[in-house]
């Protein structure tokens, strides 16, 4: 059976470029001394890791010393959020986010806001999955210490905008005599896509990983901008400017820095292929199967996520048939998780619950082509039919249809 | 895209007899829930059946609905239709209770009332422990169609109201409370929450809740 991977937005396959740079480093014949250590191979490790931060910053535009390299996205959200807040105790206590961030960004915000008397405002989305610059601007309060916006959701793809919402930060910083609210965005999901200089986002703090980017699991970045304190997370060996100890994931650095090279040097052609091929699925699936709406805006969105909501039928059991077809898509329904909740990015539209549990996700990448569109395209609506016709459920229109 | 296993397999919920590959739920789960049994095609004829239960609410993520018929002299379900929205093991859970209830010529009513969730589980071979809810709820939804006949045929000293259940650990909110509130004349979830906090800090609960206050309205006000 051929099988369709529409997960990009969960994992991407390792770019064969990138599991060759990165092939020295885990083959155990030459490249394995510790880069702390201080002989020959240790040096060259060391300068290694030098490489690819000097690599990563210069698509960032920022300093080499500006780049830390943590364990991926969740780490850095962390380090970002936790470390800032602990350092700025005594700035100020007021922490800023959204009603969508990922649960690396929400988990411990909610953590600094229960455990240690933090207050935290969450700001809404329009029905499109959108943040407006001006509620994050109208919510900062003397007291604000941070503020984390999520350049693109990992669920619905909307794009938020960043470097607006970062222009009205560093406005206000400047009107009040300020050095705060720092600015953090989560760019996990934004990074294969978008446009990733500093100079031009306005943030303080960037987070990304390479299992977005067809780089390996278990690496990420936070960008720090320099003369920014924060507390560490792990204590040691002073590894990363002491901001990060730890012994250096060597391959993994290489191959972070070597597959956001890759996805940035392709992303103008790749986005304009992937937009073409979105639209199409967007179009055939809304004309072709009865009942079904498309969540987050139609343009501010990722080149590759298409976020449907099945009415009448429970967004699990609908993945599972897929699998059976071997066609791979992703839920936030409630029964992938422990709990009954749907998932907090859909409630946050503003949509009843009933729709919020027939969601699904299908993220498209480099390998996805216009046959494997219209396979999914042509398994989809009789997969649909049968759920439907062993369901009790029958949606009101006026719940889910945006007029 | 081809697969081939990985050296070091992932270890599934469940495992397969043939412990090939893995998948989230037991062969027979799968079976029930690619090939479901009994359920209801085409919407009922009137008389078709006389017995009707529903549980859940899609809110929640899960609602089923039970069809029965009964025959009048033996009490036994010769019948028994379904429909189920819902993940994977709440279709084949529901699937699974209909095969039982109707196996063998067909249980007699006291005998279904009996059916327990572990049955329906140990039948399908097992779930994953974070699916057990799921099959908890068409045992639920069979009751409530056998409550349903004995009203339709006036036995109502037949009907067993699921008594004095603990619903709500955290609030400490019983069945007992809710039934009262909704005599108090609360008809909707929002107002049963108001008079007994039921399920504010414990989402989990309220598919039970919801369907003990259809249960009360249809008890004491035929709505
Ligand atoms: C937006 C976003 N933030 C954070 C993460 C977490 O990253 P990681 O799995 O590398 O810890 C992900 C990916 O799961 C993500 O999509």
């Amino acid at each position: 059976m051929n099988h369709i991977y529409l997960d990009h937005a969960a994992a991407t396959p390792l770019n064969p470029q990138v599991f060759e740079a990165m092939r020295y480093f885990f083959d155990g014949k030459e490249f394995y001394g510790n880069p702390s250590s201080f002989h020959t191979p240790g040096k060259e490790a060391k300068d290694v890791i030098e490489k690819s931060r000097k690599n990563i910053a210069e698509i960032l535009n920022c300093r080499p010393d500006e780049i830390i390299f943590t364990s991926g996205g969740t780490e850095s959200d962390n380090l970002a959020i936790l470390g800032v807040a602990r350092a700025l105790k005594d700035k100020g206590n007021h922490l800023i986010t959204s009603t969508i961030e990922h649960h690396a960004v929400l988990e411990p915000m909610i953590f600094l806001e229960k455990k240690e008397g933090y207050k935290l405002t969450r700001i809404s989305v329009t029905e499109d999955g959108i943040i407006d610059p001006e509620e994050v601007l109208k919510a900062i309060e003397p007291d604000t210490i941070f503020v984390s916006i999520m350049m693109a959701n990992n669920e619905i793809g909307t794009i938020q905008p960043i470097a607006e919402i970062g222009n009205l930060i560093q406005k206000y910083r400047l009107e009040n005599h300020s050095e705060f609210p720092l600015f953090h965005t989560d760019a996990c999901q934004a990074s294969g896509f978008l446009d990733l200089d500093i100079s031009k986002l306005h943030v303080d703090l960037l987070t990304f990983n390479g299992s977005k980017i067809y780089g390996p699991k278990g690496i990420g970045v936070l960008y720090i901008k320099r003369g920014i304190k924060l507390q560490p997370l792990l204590f040691g060996g002073g590894q990363e400017k002491g901001i990060r100890a730890g012994t250096e994931f060597v391959a993994g650095i290489v191959g972070l820095a070597k597959a956001l090279e890759l996805v940035q040097k392709e992303k103008v052609k790749e986005n304009e292929r992937l937009i073409i091929l979105r639209d199409y699925f967007i179009t055939e699936i809304l004309k072709r199967i009865p009942k079904t709406r498309l969540n987050g805006d139609k343009t501010k969105r990722l080149p590759n996520n298409v976020h449907i909501s099945f009415l009448d039928i429970e967004g699990e059991a609908l993945l599972l048939y897929l699998d059976a077809e071997g066609i791979y898509v992703s839920t936030g329904s409630a029964c992938t998780s422990t709990s009954l909740e749907p998932s907090h990015v859909i409630l946050a539209l503003g949509l009843p619950r009933e729709v919020a549990h027939g969601s699904l996700r299908f993220s498209l990448g480099k390998g996805t082509t216009k046959e494997d569109i219209d396979t999914v395209l042509e398994v989809l609506p009789g997969v649909v039919k049968k759920l439907r016709s062993i369901s009790p459920v029958r949606v009101e229109e006026k719940y889910w249809n945006r007029g | 895209m081809n697969h081939t296993s990985p050296p070091i397999q992932p270890t599934p919920d469940v495992t397969n007899q043939d412990k090939t590959k893995s998948w989230f739920y037991s062969d027979i789960v799968k079976d029930h829930f690619f090939e479901p049994r009994n359920f209801l095609k085409k919407d009922p004829e009137p008389g078709q059946f006389n017995g009707i239960g529903t549980y859940g609410s899609p809110a929640c993520g899960d609602e089923m609905r039970v069809w029965i018929k009964v025959d009048p002299k033996t009490e036994k379900i010769i019948d028994f239709k379904w429909r189920t929205f819902g993940c994977g093991s709440a279709i084949a859970a529901t699937s699974m209770i209909s095969v039982i209830a109707t196996e063998n010529g067909g249980k007699t009513l006291e005998e279904a009332r009996k059916i327990r969730p572990q049955e329906v589980i140990d039948r399908l071979g097992g779930l994953p422990a974070r699916k057990f809810h799921c099959s908890v709820l068409c045992d639920k939804a069979l009751r409530n169609a056998i409550n349903d006949y004995y009203r339709r045929v006036g036995f109502f000293d037949k009907i067993v109201s699921e008594g004095n259940r603990m619903i709500d650990k955290i609030m400490k909110v019983t069945d007992e409370d809710i039934e009262k509130a909704v005599r108090e004349g609360a008809k909707t979830l929002e107002e049963v929450q108001e008079k007994t906090k039921v399920g504010v800090n414990n989402s989990s609960v309220l598919p039970a809740v919801e369907e003990l206050i259809r249960f009360y309205k249809e008890k004491y006000f035929n709505s």
